[in-house]
């Protein structure tokens, strides 16, 4: 399959590309940016005049609910829904059910990823047997079975001595250990921002310092066992001075923030609205000011969409009983163009949070045009104005607190591995 | 999905449903407490019951178990006429694994006008006004820790009675502010009805997270937070706050911020004292204070069947006449 992609501008923020040029794909790689290759036939030609050619995106943090809960969503609708959002491949957490703790769990998704055709899937393995925290997961044949990462998701774990234990038996075999810090006795049962709107709205609590404690613990585990760690989620200013710290230290870290928190706070919950309910908690005006000031300097290095669809119930009563998340994946690129607009980040670092970035994290080869990369690619219309309802959402997941609201900016075309995935 | 609009007014901005004091005018307030004065001025006349609900259904929905909030507003509902009926969920429907939505779906099924709700979970009655049919109120009877706005109107009536008016008024409320739907409605009543100062005197255990935000000056000292103060509002200690290390013991509280005659004194002289029960002697309150002449906490009681009589009443009437 020959496709070539025309008039479009290219950014590719891994190679310092920003160009009106031509981009041509052969066989499933990047084979010319720029002119064609001699004697390239295309036989699909995209016309991208007045749109944008970029690096597929690359998501850290994606539930898809299966296996296990299908009636919430399925891998087939939400990698459809991530290709029309413009993402080429996913990272999905361990708590799937069952866990993705041996690796049949892990083919079994890969091989129904690969029927379903559209994003790619990234497997986190979790960290310990069932997600328990009592007991090491076979991290070596996970790694074998093709995890990415390991993991554990938001169940906690025991004590510090099986954290300890698991970061150094991760280390010994080279896996990245994606960790969402949260001390579980400071946040336990919290459901909101500990600030004025949860006192005022009476909903119990979660303390900035749950996050804080236990991101400082870990980091003090990576001094002692050598770990490669990504913090997955951060929610607070005071998270992004700690992790900025741990990389002046020169430890093996990185961290990436949920999309909405860079746009959402608590002071934006509408009362006991249930689409607002997220973990962690969108926190304060200052919060959120601090992540977007770590995005910009890079303390943060990625983006993530934290995408977690709920089917109606979930989301249906008293807002403490209702379960957390949001269905995300849609509204990334709308809401990073947000940003660009604002004046916070360029289109180029934009583009980089969501694909490059997280690409080096994950240390694969991909989130760059590279002659010879695999081709894995997001064509959009920066000025496409829609609007989220029942015609244009995909996720089997509505539970956005942006449905019915007007967004700007649009994929028309996304490419994973030289083959068309998605297409407006 | 909840939109900004106030659930609890109709569109003529009527009293539809009374799920929080936040979010009212002081006149509404001002509404609710002269109109309880009526029913109390008459029911202290020997006339006690009124064909002004009659023929309606009230149901009570108590998710958590309750005697005195239940019994004033079955007595309520009665005075006016309507037919009550009342559930304790805490035993029933939802311990069977119905849903909070289905438990409501089956009892409009039954033709009811109107749910009184308490619930352990802050945002249920909020969340049962948003999804019930549109010809049905709803009360809210307090939910989870953030608020009990007939309890906080009794109050208001009780403080009116003694006082006669808000303004200049300075009042203290001592305890668990934390875990206290009642506090949270009484600061924001005494705020929109123009009290010259609301403070909340507790251990910071149990104080929630910005709390001047909501309009109060902090204390931790009894003493000192008493110095000018017109009312004193006790709250009730949970035992189990003990448990969960808020506290190591009722007797070091009481030392700290229980109310024993001697920390009355530093109170004005004309201060009444409050409860809104059931009060636990010698834990936030000596049985002295409790018992003594400047305790209204009986009254309180006596006024809550007024008060919720209004509540009712109104809300009724909103919802007949409303969209």
């Amino acid at each position: 399959m020959r496709i070539e992609i025309i008039n479009g501008r290219i950014i590719d923020p891994s190679n310092g590309v920003n160009e009106q040029a031509g981009l041509y794909i052969e066989d499933g790689k990047v084979v010319a940016v720029g002119n064609a290759p001699e004697g390239f036939v295309a036989q699909t030609r995209i016309d991208a005049q007045g749109q944008i050619v970029c690096p597929g995106f690359i998501d850290l943090s994606a539930r898809l609910r299966e296996p296990g809960q299908i009636h919430k969503a399925s891998i087939h609708s939400e990698t459809h829904a991530a290709a029309s959002a413009g993402f080429t491949s996913l990272c999905i957490p361990p708590d799937t059910k069952p866990v993705i703790d041996t690796p049949a769990v892990i083919e079994l998704i890969k091989d129904k990823a690969e029927q379903c055709a559209y994003a790619h899937i990234y497997p986190v393995a979790a960290l310990t047997q069932k997600l328990a925290g009592k007991e090491l997961s076979c991290m070596y044949a996970l790694k074998q079975a093709g995890c990415i990462a390991v993991g554990h998701a938001q169940a906690p774990i025991q004590d510090l001595l099986i954290l300890r234990r698991a970061m150094e038996y991760a280390a010994t075999h080279d896996l990245l250990l994606m960790y969402c810090p949260q001390e579980q006795s400071l946040s336990y049962q919290g459901c909101a921002h500990e600030g004025a709107m949860a006192s005022r709205y009476g909903l119990p609590g979660i303390p900035v310092a749950a996050e804080t404690i236990a991101l400082m613990q870990c980091i003090e585990l990576i001094e002692h066992t050598g770990c490669r760690v990504h913090f997955r989620g951060l929610s607070s200013a005071r998270s992004v001075i700690i992790v900025g710290k741990a990389k002046q230290l020169g430890l093996p870290v990185s961290a990436d923030v949920a999309m909405h928190h860079l746009h959402l706070t608590d002071a934006d919950m509408l009362p006991y609205n249930s689409h607002y309910h997220v973990s962690p908690p969108l926190r304060s005006q200052q919060d959120k000011e601090a992540l977007l000031n770590g995005v910009q300097n890079g303390t943060i290095d990625a983006i993530c969409s934290d995408h977690q669809p709920h089917d109606i119930d979930a989301k249906l009563g008293a807002f403490p009983e209702t379960e957390p998340g949001m269905a995300t994946l849609e509204t990334v690129l709308p809401l990073m163009l947000r940003l660009v607009e604002q004046g916070i980040l360029d289109l180029s670092q934009g583009i980089a949070s969501l694909s490059a970035s997280p690409a080096k994290i994950l240390a694969i080869n991909a989130g760059h045009l590279t002659i010879g990369s695999i081709a894995d690619i997001c064509v959009f219309n920066v000025n496409t104005d829609w609007q989220i309802n029942g015609e244009t959402w995909q996720s089997q997941g509505q539970n956005t607190p942006f449905w019915q609201k007007n967004m700007r900016g649009k994929v028309t075309t996304t490419i994973q591995a030289g083959k068309i995935i998605y297409s407006q | 999905m909840l939109t900004n609009k106030n659930l609890q007014l109709n569109s003529l901005g009527k009293l539809q449903h009374f799920l929080s004091i936040e979010g009212l005018q002081k006149s509404l307030l001002t509404e609710i407490l002269d109109t309880a004065e009526s029913f109390a001025d008459m029911s202290e006349q020997q006339v006690k019951k009124f064909p002004l609900l009659r023929g309606k259904t009230i149901v009570n929905l108590f998710f958590e178990n309750s005697t005195r909030t239940r019994a004033t507003f079955e007595l309520a509902a009665i005075r006016l006429s309507a037919d009550i009926l009342s559930m304790n969920i805490a035993t029933s429907a939802t311990s069977k694994g119905e849903s909070l939505l289905d438990t409501i779906r089956n009892l409009e099924a039954m033709q009811v006008d109107m749910f009184v709700v308490r619930h352990s979970l802050s945002g249920a009655a909020h969340f049962i006004a948003e999804h019930a049919a549109p010809h049905i109120s709803v009360i809210n009877a307090g939910d989870g820790q953030h608020e009990h706005p007939t309890q906080a109107m009794l109050d208001m009536f009780t403080i009116r009675r003694a006082k006669k008016k808000f303004s200049g008024l300075r009042v203290a409320i001592v305890g668990d502010i934390l875990h206290s739907r009642v506090a949270r409605s009484q600061i924001h009543a005494l705020n929109i009805l123009g009290a010259e100062e609301v403070r909340v005197i507790a251990p910071k255990t149990l104080l929630p997270a910005q709390v001047e935000s909501l309009g109060v000056t902090v204390y931790h000292d009894l003493t000192a937070g008493l110095k000018n103060i017109d009312v004193i509002i006790m709250l009730r200690l949970q035992k189990e706050r003990m448990n969960s290390a808020l506290l190591p013991s009722e007797s070091e509280y009481f030392k700290c911020f229980g109310l024993s005659d001697d920390k009355l004194k530093t109170a004005n002289k004309d201060a009444i004292v409050m409860h809104p029960g059931p009060i636990n002697r010698g834990v936030e309150i000596s049985s002295s204070v409790a018992d003594g002449p400047q305790s209204v906490i009986l009254q309180q009681v006596t006024n809550g069947i007024a008060v919720r009589m209004a509540v009712m009443s109104m809300a009724m009437q909103s919802n007949a006449r409303g969209d």
